[in-house]
Order: C-alpha cells, then structure tokens, then sequence
C-alpha cells in the first residue's frame, strides 16, 4: 500500500477495526497494514498476572534488565491464586512485588486482571497486551487488545513494542432479542459450538449487530472475552452510546474511535438469531461441545461456581442472586461466588446481593481467579462434576484429571445449584 | 538446530496447555526442570518418564489451545523434545514456542500418515520434514523471516542479546 495519513486510514470504509487500530499504533506509521502483514507496534498498556509475571521477571533480567520503558505503562496483578495458597506460590508474589516496587509499577492484589483492566485502564483505540489469554475481554470498550506470554511480556517491559501479524475478521451479528434465560455468555457459547475451538484461530472478531448494540459493557465484556475460546487473537464492540455512557460513569476518555469500515473486506460473516437461542451448555471436555441445557438436564453435580473475568462482575452476581432469593442450595452441593474484583464486592455487598447468596447457601469467597484455574477456593476431587460460570471445561482444569466441567451461565449455575443437577435457569425466572 | 532427528510421539487434536502443564504445577515454580516431571501429564501420566531427549511431538489440530502459560512450551522444551509439529497451532502457544526456541512446524496432513515411534527428520532452514520410517516427505507451512531469526538464535532472549533491540 502506498502512503497514506493515518486520519484517512480511520475514516477508510475499506479497513477493518484490526487493520485500522495496528496502522495507527505502528511504531513507524509509514503504511496501512492489511490483513496478514506484520506490524510493529507500540503499546499503550502492558499488563501480567502471578501465573506469567514471575517468569516473565526472570526473562526481563535474561534479555539485560535495566529499567523498564515506562512503568507508568505497565501493570501487575496478583489475582490467580489470592491469597497465596502456599509457600512457593507467596515466593513469586514476593518476586513480583518486590520487582515492581523497585521498578515503579503499580501491583494491584486481589482482583481478577480483566476486570481491573475494564474499571480502571481500558478506553477505546487502546492497544492492550497482557500476559494472560483472556486479555481479548477489553475490546467491550472498543480497545485491541491480545494475550501473549511471558518473554513477549518481557521484551515489552523493555522496550514497549511488539509484532503483531493483522488478524482477518470475523464478523458476528447478533440480531433479535434474548430471550428469558438466555444471556451474553450462551450466545457465546452458541457462537462457537458453531465455529470450532479453531474457529477464529490467529483471527479478529467483531462483534455487530441490534442484540450487541443493547449489552452492557460487562456483557460485551463476556463476549470478548469468550472469543478467545474460539482462538481469536482479539474481539471487539464496536464504540457506541453504551461504551461512552460506560466511560462517562468511570471518567476516562477514547485514546481514539476507530469504526470498522463497511465495506472493509473480511473473511466470514456470521448471523445469529438471538430469539431463537436457548440456555446453553460447554459439556466436558471441549468449550465447543455445546448443547442446549435441555440435553444435559439431570446431570448431578457436586460443585456450581459463580465468577472469574468471563461472568464474575455485578450484574452475573445480581442474575445469581435473583434466582436464589428465598431458595436453598441443594444440600450436599457447593455453591462457589467470587467476585471479579473488589469493585464488584463493594457494590454486591452494599446492594444486599451478598446477603442474598449467603442466606441461600452459597460461600462467597474474595476476588481470584481460584477455582476457574483450580488452584484454590473449590479444587474438584476425583470424578466429581461441576457447573461453572467460566470459560474453559479442559481435563483437569478445575482440580482431579477425572473431574468434569460444565459451562452455562451465571443463572443456569444458580439453577443448578439450587437443583443439585444440571437445570434450566428458566423455570425460576 | 537445522536439521533435528528423533522418534514421534503422538497426540490428538485440541492440546490444551492445562493438559500440558496444569495450573497446579506452574502456580509454583518457574523451574523449567521441574515443569518437564509433570509435562502431558493431563493426558499421559508416565510421559514425562518415557520422554527422551531428542524426541519429537506430532499432533493434530490447535496444539497448545487454551491460556498464555508459557509453562507449557518451556515444560515440553525441558523434558527434551526437540520439535513439535502438527496440523495447526493456537496462536498464543505458537508465538511462546518460537520466543523460547522450541521449533514448532505447521505441516498439513502429516498427522494421518505417522505413527508413533516413526522417525522424523526435519530440516528447519528447508522447511521440510521427512518421515524416515516410512520415507515419505512433508512441506511446512512457511515462517515470516523475522520468526525463523528468532528460532535461529535459540529464542527471544538470545536475539534481544544480540541486537540490543526488540524485533523492527
């Protein structure tokens, strides 16, 4: 492509969000990047958590150490396993605390990475790496932004730049309204038991259409963040009243608006219709394995957990809380809530939803990513079965290799909770 | 690191990195020693004594799905395996693999036509990798320069070294 002014790129209908936001974040802008080129970019916000930091502390004094590019930039959140559960695991606290302290990067401990970034850094036409795969959540507000590992973390904090090849796009429209029971997350889940665990491997989806217009911001939130169960490389929503009613509430301002142009050519276009879908369930061990709840319906369970950065914050918490006001968990079963962050705990607690969960039955734990990752606050046991709000049903995942996971909705795990067995969220709403 | 030669190990389709190396191991330690006595664990709990150095992984589609933990590659690379290769790759997996200098190959329809225990030899520079055992040829899927420079020097690390700048 021949030279062009970034101002024309952006106002191009011929350019995809993907193309459009890593031409203007080049460290050298010279050419407009299209689809499969490498861009050498410039980051606006590095970000790991305790399961990637460590190690990517290790590689930092590998490469030669020295000071960070710019700590203002860079962001460590101590959230997998918070409170430590053991010794080694408070070693490489230590290291990360110890790190950033020197460094003068900001730690922030005790609240789920995703959902720090979304309260506190995240705006629109920002590029966002961040050592953990979920890190597509933030383009809910209309930022890039991707998962890397822990050397590529390192060799950010050194110099602030990194390649990215320019994904192609998916776009999915969401048309129609969601019916009673069905939320963000079963859309997700719908999306790709269609697509494949590789359906948008390496790629951008975009999420469009009358039904994405009217999320929230935490439910966009969910559905970029569950693109990454798909493979996507990032997920965006494209910047709009919600997103600037969003912004307007925490104070910040777009880095920049950046529209997917609409003829900009992109390499699947899929619609679904929302009225039409159903409470859906990820069976073991595939995220794509998806159902209808209807066929799983029955399926016992020993453990139901609310939380993590894919359906964790307050208006999940508000869904659970509704179906569980006045009604008992199942004796004999655990109901998990964790709250995303702090924030969500605050507002959970003053709202009285807390109250609600606690009388019903449930243990409300502090914000971590604990049990989604089964390190800590509800590890399965041999063969014991569970139903989750997160994103990832994987062999082992959640504790014993012969434990088994199922993802639903925070109201389809509230329903089940309740139930003791696998249940639709519908007949209690 | 041009040409590797090793016996194969097979596994399936949709690898995830918490099959690789669970959570439980990683959350601990950074040790790639102590990673590789638990690597593939989640799907073969005696792998990580039957692996030897050299070795070779061959693997169907969307090796390494799932989470950003660089444990898995570094487990895979510390218990020996030279090289993996298989159908596709998660993006995610594929970028650490190459940053760590693991040599990672997409090569199309190679999975069908290999056992395990057959030979592979691989000629990274060729991109071509060839099935000893059974004498049949295979092409990678070609690498950007700049990822081929990056193995070619053993990882990120080495290259940063060297150059005293990040990949432009």
């Amino acid at each position: 492509m021949t030279l062009m002014n970034v101002k024309e790129v952006l106002d191009s209908e011929e350019f995809t969000f993907a193309e459009k936001i890593l031409t203007m974040k080049q460290v050298e802008p010279k050419d407009v990047k299209r689809a499969g080129e490498i861009a050498i970019v410039s980051v606006d916000l590095a970000a790991g958590q305790d399961g990637t930091t460590p190690l990517a502390i290790r590689v930092f004094e590998e490469m030669g150490g020295g000071k960070v590019w710019d700590p203002s930039k860079i962001l460590f959140v101590i959230d997998h396993t918070y409170p430590s559960s053991s010794a080694e695991i408070s070693s490489l606290h230590k290291l990360m605390r110890s790190f950033a302290y020197k460094q003068g990067i900001r730690v922030v401990e005790g609240s789920v990475i995703h959902q720090v970034i979304l309260e506190e850094y995240a705006v629109p036409g920002m590029l966002i790496v961040g050592a953990d795969s979920h890190t597509t959540t933030h383009g809910a507000v209309g930022a890039f932004a991707t998962g890397i590992g822990s050397t590529e973390l390192a060799a950010v904090m050194l110099e602030g730049r990194i390649w990215l090849k320019v994904p192609s796009t998916i776009r999915v429209r969401l048309e129609g309204p969601l019916p009673k029971g069905v939320y963000a997350k079963d859309v997700a889940l719908h999306v790709i038991g269609e697509i494949g665990a590789e359906g948008a491997n390496y790629k951008s989806i975009e999420w469009t259409g009358e039904t994405t217009s009217k999320l929230s911001v935490a439910s966009r939130a969910t559905l970029c963040n569950m693109s990454m169960e798909a493979g996507a490389k990032n997920a965006v929503v494209e910047y709009d009243a919600v997103t600037e009613e969003y912004l307007k509430e925490v104070g910040r301002n777009p880095m920049a608006i950046i529209r997917s142009g609409r003829k900009a050519e992109v390499e699947d276009e899929l619609c679904v219709e929302c009225s039409k879908l159903e409470p859906m369930v990820a069976a073991p061990s595939r995220v794509d394995n998806v159902k209808p709840v209807g066929e799983v319906e029955g399926t016992p369970i020993d453990q139901a957990f609310v939380g993590s950065c894919t359906n964790g914050r307050l208006e999940d918490l508000i869904e659970v809380a509704k179906i569980l006001r006045g009604r008992r968990v199942k004796e004999g079963v655990r109901l998990i809530v964790t709250p995303a962050s702090r924030k969500v705990y605050m507002d959970a607690l003053r709202l009285g939803v807390l109250e609600v969960l606690f009388e019903a039955g449930a243990v409300v734990t502090n914000p971590t990513c604990g049990a989604c990752v089964g390190t800590h606050l509800g590890v399965l046991g041999e063969g014991e079965v569970a139903i989750s709000s997160s994103n990832r049903n994987f062999v082992g995942r959640m504790g014993h290799p012969s434990s088994k996971v199922y993802l639903a909705s925070p109201a389809t795990v509230a329903a089940s909770a309740i139930k003791g067995a696998i249940a639709d969220p519908r007949e209690f709403l | 690191m041009s040409v590797i030669r090793g016996r194969v190990w097979k596994f399936g389709d949709n690898v995830d990195t918490d099959v690789i190396i669970p959570f439980k191991y990683k959350a601990k330690t950074i040790d790639p020693q102590e990673l590789a006595q638990h690597v593939m664990e989640g799907i073969d709990p005696h792998f990580p004594k039957k692996v030897r150095p050299g070795d070779i992984i061959v693997a169907g589609r969307n090796f390494g799905c799932g989470s950003s933990r660089e444990q898995a590659p570094l487990a895979i690379k510390a218990a020996g395996i030279a090289a993996v290769v298989a159908e596709s790759f998660a993006r995610i997996f594929f970028r650490n693999a190459i940053n760590i200098g693991l040599p990672v190959l997409e090569v199309k329809g190679i999975f069908e036509k290999t056992d395990e225990g057959d030979v592979l030899e691989i000629d990274l520079h060729q991109g071509m990798v060839k099935n000893l055992s059974k004498g049949l040829s295979f092409k990678a899927s070609s690498m950007p320069d700049m990822l081929m420079e990056i193995l070619k020097e053993g990882g990120l690390v080495n290259y940063i070294k060297k150059r005293r700048a990040c990949p432009q």
